[in-house]
């Protein structure tokens, strides 16, 4: 995070020293999108901490633990649905591993947590359109199983 | 019958549920306050404030380097690299681009956006999007330290080709003409005729 800012502040300043004019409407152009987004943003993170507060890291354990394919669909349903940040969805993981879930289980978890986000589609269709937005995620969720079997033929 | 003021009332609460599940959360965490043992509102608060801290400490940054983005490269420049001839030569420049980023996947969208408007061929958007979405450097560094190197890389390397497949299914997939709505919003960096910045007249 903090290089993110070291690197914005850099990157402005050398744009200042070339152009003045050029810097000040490459500012507001970002002022502009990052506050015409700040509503919906903040609406999809309220929804996002509902569902996170709702769901406890218990109740994934017992739905996602155990062998076949219910913990596998269960862990594409509520990785596809939940924004777990990757400082809680990690170590869950590491914890579920543990409980006996298998590798299948741990990868379609992981990457459809991170490929699709059924609470952000609100937030990706203002910038896609519903039908690109609704479009990915499904190919993102069939990604998810491709992976999962890829994950499962290679580690067993 | 008009389907005028269903539309009125639509677009009406499309602008409000943000700001109503807002307060919810606000009013659930300020409940539990005075309540110790209202566990729910409590966490729901502390969540809510932890994703602001997020948006707070990312977002700012990234809108304004995709503002210098958007004025300070040149469209020859994303055409060539990742434009519609670029081929399978724009995969390596993707990864690289997506990789050293941080955030959540909505942090990727106005840099997908940005990327679109300056000539980048719509499979090689996707492509950015997916790596960034489960390929972030920091990300992996956690992985690795939770799930192990077998699994990071398994992971990652399986990855990889699913998502340039996805990438051009969405391709496919969408019509030939299609742009993302948000390059034609002014609001949103666009301006107005969604094809290119002013300065690229140069």
């Amino acid at each position: 995070m903090i290089s993110l800012w070291i690197i914005t502040g850099i990157a402005l300043l050398v744009s200042l020293a070339a152009d003045r004019s050029k810097t000040q409407s490459a500012v507001i152009k970002g002022l502009k999108m990052f506050v015409g987004v700040i509503p919906l943003l903040l609406g999809v993170l309220a929804a996002v901490s509902l569902v996170l507060t709702a769901v406890t890291p218990r109740m994934l354990e017992g739905i996602l633990s155990g062998t076949g394919l219910l913990p596998f669909f269960s862990a594409l349903g509520v990785g596809s649905i939940a924004l777990i940040p990757g400082f809680i969805a990690y170590p869950l993981a590491a914890v579920l591993r543990q409980n006996g879930a298998s590798v299948p289980v741990l990868a379609a978890f992981i990457t459809s947590l991170m490929m699709v986000g059924v609470l952000t589609l609100p937030l990706e269709a203002r910038y896609f359109g519903w039908r690109a937005a609704l479009l990915r995620n499904l190919l993102a969720l069939c990604g998810s199983v491709v992976v999962a079997a890829g994950m499962a033929w290679v580690l067993g | 019958m008009n389907g005028r003021p269903v539309r009125k009332m639509r677009k009406a609460a499309g602008k409000t549920w943000p700001w109503f599940l807002l307060v919810c959360v606000a009013a659930l965490w300020a409940y539990s306050l005075p309540h110790a043992d209202f566990d729910f509102g409590r966490k729901a608060g502390e969540n809510l404030g932890s994703f602001l801290v997020e948006m707070a400490s990312v977002l700012p940054p990234m809108f304004l380097l995709v503002g210098l983005f958007e004025i300070w490269i040149p469209r020859k420049v994303i055409e060539r690299y990742a434009g519609l001839r670029s081929g399978m030569r724009a995969v390596p420049w993707m990864i690289l681009l997506a990789t050293v980023q941080a955030g959540p996947l909505y942090v990727a969208f106005p840099v997908a956006i940005g990327l679109w408007r300056k000539g980048c061929a719509p499979r090689n958007v996707f492509i950015y999007l997916g790596v960034f979405s489960a390929m972030k450097i920091p990300m992996l560094t956690f992985e690795v330290a939770f799930l192990g190197w077998a699994f990071s890389l398994a992971r990652t390397l399986i990855s990889i080709p699913v998502f340039v497949a996805l990438a051009i299914a969405m391709e496919r997939l969408l019509p030939r003409d299609f742009r993302p709505p948000a390059l034609e919003e002014p609001s949103y960096g666009g301006d107005g005729r969604g094809s290119s910045s002013p300065e690229e007249k140069d």
